[in-house]
C-alpha cells in the first residue's frame, strides 16, 4: 500500500526497515486520526453556549495513569522490535569475500577493487570514479574512508545509509536482491559541491558480474587517468 | 521580603528615569521582555526571507529569485551553491537563535516570571540588562557575518567538523568565525538571564504562591532556564574551541592533528537536543495557560503537567545520541540512545493528553490566541509522532539527512514553538502593552498561517520518505527525485503563501500598539496574578503591596463562586471554605 512513497527495496535487510516503517506509521496514524477527531469533537460539543458552565475538575488520576502506560508500552514494543534489525544491519558483519573500499572526498566517490590478488594496497588495485559494480545475491562489505569531511553514503533503494567520517575506517555492508543500477548520493552536507555528488551503483547477474570484472578488473592496468568510462558517467557529466 | 520591600522603596525614590533609561539601557524587566521580543520579531523577517529564497531555488532551480538581482549582482540574482548553502546554515541560525530563543525565552520569559510570581522586578536586574544588550552585539556580530569577504557561514546551523573548522573545505573564512563569537556571546547573554531567572522563581514568589501553585508557563520557564544554564555552556566551549581550531591552529575537531570530528558532534548534540526542549517548553506552558482560560476550566492534571516537563529536561541530556545514529558513533550506543528517546516520547503523550483532558467538558471560546494555542497543540501532535520514526534506529538509518527531518523539525519549531509564540503575543499584548489587538486581522493572520504552514511542511514528509535529502542545491540532478519535483513546487507556493500571511500580523501589531482600544485590567477574565496589576503594570508592577496568593492558578468555573473565575488572590475566606 506504501509503494508509490517509499522507493523500491532491493536489499535484504531493507524489507525489515520497511515493515517496521509501516508498522510505525500505522500506530502513529491511528493516533493522529484519534487525536485529531477528538480535538475537533470537543471543540463543537463544549463550544460556548449561553447558560452552560464548564464542568469543574482538575483531573482524572485513573484516565491519567492510562494515558501514560499506553504509550510507554507500545513504545517498549518499538523499541523492542527496532532491536534486533538495527543489531543484524549495524552490529553485525556477515562473511564475505567480496569487499570494496569507498574513498570519499569533495565531491566524489572513489570505489577502489582489490584487483586479482585480493588484497588493497597492492598495485593491482583498481580505482573508480563514481561507480561501483557488485553481483546480485551476494553480501558486500564496503570499506568508508574520507579524504576530508564527512560525507554520508546513501543507496535508497538499499535503505542503507552511514557517514564517512576522516580519520575513521567504517565497514558496512549490504546484499542487494535485484540487478539494476542505483543512485548513489551523499547524505550528508560536504561543501558548495554537495548537491550532485553521487555515484552509481551497479548490480550484475553472477555471469554479467564476472564479464564486468574480467574486462575492468583483472585487465592490465591502463596508466592512471585513462580510466575506462561508460554510458552514464559521459551523460552525468553532459549534464552538470 | 523585607530585603525585597526596601529595595522597592529605594527604587521609588528616583522613580523618574530618562529616556536612555527608561526605554534602551532599562533594567525594569517589562522592558527587556519587550526589547527582546522586537529583536525576534526583527530578525524573523530576515530569516523569513532567507526561507523564501531557498524555496524558490528548489521548486526552480537556477533560476533568478525575484529582488534578489538587486543584492546579487553578478549572477543576476541566481543562487549558486555556495549562497545556497549559506543561506540556510543563516535561515536555521536566525530562527533559532535570534527568533525562537529572544522571543520566548528572553521575551515572554522576562515578561512574564516576576509579574507571575507576584514579585516588583528580576532578583538581578542590572544582570538582565546585560543579558538582552549581550545578545544585541551577538545580533550585530550574526548581521556582520554577511558583508566579509567569502561570505556567511555556509556548513549547516550544526557547522560539523571538520567542514566548518577548516576553512578551506567551504572558503569561508571570516563568516564562520563571526557565526561561532557571535554564539559564544550570545551563550554568554543566554547564562547571565537563566541564572536570573531561575533565582528569581526560586527567591521572589509573592506570599503564598509556592512552587505547585505557580501556572505552569512559569514552570516551564524555570525549566527552560535550567536546561539553558546547563546547556548552553556546551555550546559556547565547543564553539571556542573550534575558533581556536580556525583561528590558532589547534586540533581538537581535525583527525590530520590528532583531533576527533565526532568530538564535535557530541558537544553541539549534548546542548542541541535540550536546545529543542528550549525551544519548545515554553510554547507548552503557553498553551497550558491560555486553554483553561479559554475552555473556562481548570487545566487537566497540574501536577502530571508540571512533572512530565521536569521528566523531559532530564530526559533531554540523555536523548542527544539520536541525532547520531548513522553519524559513525558506536552502533551499540545508538541502541542505548533509542531507549532513552522512546522514553521521552512519553511525558510529550501526557501533555498532550491532558491538553484534551483540560478541553473536555469546557465551555470553548475560539479566540485568536485560543486559535493559535490549539494549533500548537496540533501540530505539537504531528510534530511528536514524526519524532517516533526516527526514534526507530533502523528506520532512521534510511530517513536521516532526508526531508523527513526537516519535515519534523518545522512541525516542532514553527507548528510548535512559533504558534506558541502568536498565541502568547495574542493573548498578553494586551498586558504588555496596554492595548487590545484587533480580532479580525487576528483571524485573517490565523487561518491562512495555518493551511500555508501545512500546506509547506507537510508535503515534507513525503519528499523525505522518497529519500529526497536535505541541504541540496538542486533536486533535479538526481534522476530518483525528478519525478517528485511538483512536491516541491507545491510548498514553494505554500511558502510564499506563508510569508503573505504574516502581512496581517505586522500590521495587526504596530496598529494595536499605537491606535488599539486601551485594555482593561483584565481582559479575558484570567486567574493569574499578571492580570491585578495595570495594563501595562507600572515600574516594580504593583503600586501598593504585592499581591498575596490564596490558591493554584487555574480556578475556572468554581461550583460555589458565582463569577466563572476565582483569582488567585482573593482571599479564602471569600471563596467560601474550599480548598485546593
Amino acid at each position: 500500500m506504501l509503494d508509490w512513497w517509499l522507493p523500491e527495496n532491493v536489499s535484504t535487510y531493507g524489507k525489515d526497515i520497511d515493515w517496521l516503517f509501516q508498522l510505525i506509521y500505522y500506530i502513529t496514524g491511528a493516533t493522529l486520526v484519534l487525536v485529531s477527531v477528538a480535538l475537533v469533537a470537543f471543540l463543537w460539543i463544549y463550544r460556548d453556549r449561553p447558560g452552560r458552565r464548564a464542568r469543574y475538575t482538575h483531573g482524572s488520576t485513573p484516565l491519567e495513569i492510562a494515558w501514560t502506560v499506553v504509550p510507554a508500552l507500545i513504545l517498549v514494543l518499538l523499541t523492542a522490535l527496532s532491536v534486533p534489525a538495527w543489531s543484524r544491519i549495524k552490529m553485525t558483519q556477515p562473511d564475505t569475500d567480496f569487499v570494496v573500499e569507498v574513498t570519499a572526498k569533495q565531491f566524489n566517490w572513489q570505489i577502489t577493487y582489490p584487483g586479482p590478488d585480493g588484497r588493497f594496497g597492492t598495485a593491482d588495485d583498481k580505482t573508480l570514479l563514481d561507480e561501483m559494480h557488485v553481483p546480485v545475491n551476494k553480501v558486500v562489505r564496503v570499506v568508508l574512508k574520507s579524504q576530508d569531511v564527512i560525507h554520508s553514503f546513501f543507496v535508497p533503494q538499499f535503505r542503507m545509509k552511514q557517514d564517512v567520517v576522516p580519520g575513521r575506517e567504517i565497514a558496512q555492508w549490504f546484499e542487494a536482491t535485484k540487478p539494476g543500477k542505483y543512485e548513489l548520493p551523499c547524505a550528508e552536507l560536504c561543501g558548495f559541491g554537495h548537491s550532485g555528488m553521487k555515484g552509481w551503483v551497479y548490480v550484475h547477474t553472477p555471469a554479467d558480474y564476472a564479464k564486468w570484472a574480467a574486462e575492468t578488473l583483472t585487465a592490465a592496468t591502463p596508466p592512471a587517468g585513462d580510466a575506462p568510462r561508460d554510458e552514464p558517467r559521459r551523460e552525468e557529466k553532459a549534464k552538470r | 521580603m523585607s530585603v525585597i520591600s526596601a529595595s522597592a522603596h529605594a527604587h521609588v525614590e528616583h522613580h523618574e528615569l530618562g529616556f536612555l533609561r527608561t526605554y534602551v539601557f532599562s533594567t525594569d524587566h517589562k522592558m527587556i521582555g519587550r526589547q527582546f521580543l522586537f529583536l525576534g520579531l526583527m530578525m524573523m523577517i530576515l530569516g523569513g526571507a532567507l526561507a523564501l529564497v531557498i524555496r524558490w531555488q528548489l521548486a526552480w532551480p537556477e533560476t533568478p529569485v525575484p529582488g534578489l538581482g538587486l543584492i546579487l549582482r553578478e549572477t543576476g540574482g541566481i543562487l549558486e551553491p555556495s549562497t545556497y548553502n549559506m543561506a540556510f546554515t543563516m535561515h536555521a541560525t536566525i530562527m533559532i537563535f535570534f527568533v525562537v530563543m529572544p522571543i520566548l525565552a528572553g521575551g515572554f520569559g522576562n515578561f512574564l516570571i516576576p509579574l507571575m510570581i507576584g514579585a516588583r522586578d528580576m532578583a538581578f536586574p542590572v544582570l538582565n540588562m546585560l543579558s538582552f544588550w549581550a545578545a544585541f552585539v551577538a545580533g550585530i556580530l550574526m548581521l556582520a557575518g554577511f558583508f566579509v569577504p567569502g561570505g556567511h557561514a555556509a556548513a549547516g546551523w550544526t557547522s560539523y567538523a571538520p567542514l566548518a573548522s577548516v576553512v578551506e573545505y567551504t572558503g569561508v573564512n571570516w563568516g564562520q568565525n563571526l557565526w561561532l563569537i557571535s554564539l559564544f556571546v550570545l551563550g554568554i547573554s543566554s547564562m547571565m538571564g537563566s541564572i536570573n531567572y531561575i533565582t528569581t522563581v526560586i527567591n521572589m514568589r509573592a506570599p503564598g504562591m509556592s512552587m505547585f501553585r505557580m501556572p505552569l508557563v512559569i514552570w516551564s520557564l524555570f525549566i527552560t532556564a535550567i536546561l539553558l544554564l546547563l546547556a548552553l555552556p556546551v555550546l559556547t566551549s565547543a564553539a571556542a574551541m573550534m575558533l581556536f581550531d580556525r583561528v590558532l591552529g589547534t586540533s581538537w575537531f581535525r583527525p590530520s592533528g590528532g583531533g576527533e570530528p565526532l568530538l564535535w558532534q557530541h558537544l553541539f548534540w549534548y546542548f542541541g537536543h535540550p536546545e529543542v526542549y528550549i525551544l519548545i517548553l515554553p510554547a507548552m506552558g503557553i498553551a497550558s495557560e491560555i486553554l483553561p482560560v479559554f475552555a473556562r476550566k481548570p487545566i487537566f492534571g497540574y501536577h502530571a503537567m508540571a512533572f512530565s516537563m521536569i521528566a523531559i529536561a532530564f530526559l533531554s541530556w540523555v536523548v542527544y545520541g539520536h541525532h547520531m545514529f548513522v553519524s559513525g558513533m558506536n552502533p551499540a550506543l545508538g541502541m542505548a540512545f533509542t531507549v532513552s528517546t522512546m522514553i521521552i516520547a512519553v511525558p510529550s503523550a501526557i501533555k498532550t493528553f491532558n491538553w484534551l483532558g483540560t478541553l473536555w467538558g469546557g465551555r470553548i471560546r475560539l479566540t485568536v490566541p485560543m486559535l493559535n494555542a490549539l494549533a500548537f497543540v496540533s501540530m505539537f501532535v504531528i510534530g511528536g509522532l514524526s519524532g517516533i520514526f526516527m526514534a526507530s534506529t533502523p528506520v532512521d538509518i534510511y530517513i536521516q539527512d532526508t526531508y523527513y527531518i526537516v519535515a519534523h523539525i518545522h512541525y516542532v519549531v514553527f507548528g510548535g514553538s512559533i504558534f506558541g509564540a502568536f498565541a502568547a503575543i495574542y493573548y498578553w499584548f494586551p498586558k504588555m502593552f496596554g492595548r487590545m489587538t484587533n480580532r479580525a486581522l487576528g483571524h485573517l493572520h490565523f487561518w491562512p498561517t495555518f493551511v500555508f504552514f501545512n500546506m509547506t511542511f507537510f508535503p515534507m514528509h513525503i519528499l523525505g520518505i522518497g529519500g529526497h535529502m536535505r541541504r541540496i542545491y538542486n533536486p533535479l540532478q538526481y534522476e530518483f527525485l525528478q519525478p517528485l519535483q511538483w512536491w516541491n513546487v507545491l510548498i514553494t507556493i505554500g511558502a510564499i503563501g506563508l510569508g503573505l500571511a504574516q502581512l496581517p500580523f505586522v500590521i495587526n501589531f504596530f496598529w494595536s500598539l499605537f491606535a488599539g482600544p486601551r485594555a482593561p485590567l483584565n481582559p479575558w477574565n484570567a486567574t493569574t496574578l499578571e492580570w491585578t496589576a495595570p495594563s501595562p503594570p507600572p515600574h516594580l508592577n504593583w503600586g501598593g503591596a504585592l499581591p498575596t496568593v490564596y490558591r493554584g492558578p487555574y480556578e475556572y468555573s468554581v461550583p460555589e463562586w458565582a463569577e466563572d473565575f476565582l483569582p488567585q488572590t482573593v482571599p479564602a475566606a471569600r471563596a467560601g471554605a474550599r480548598r485546593h
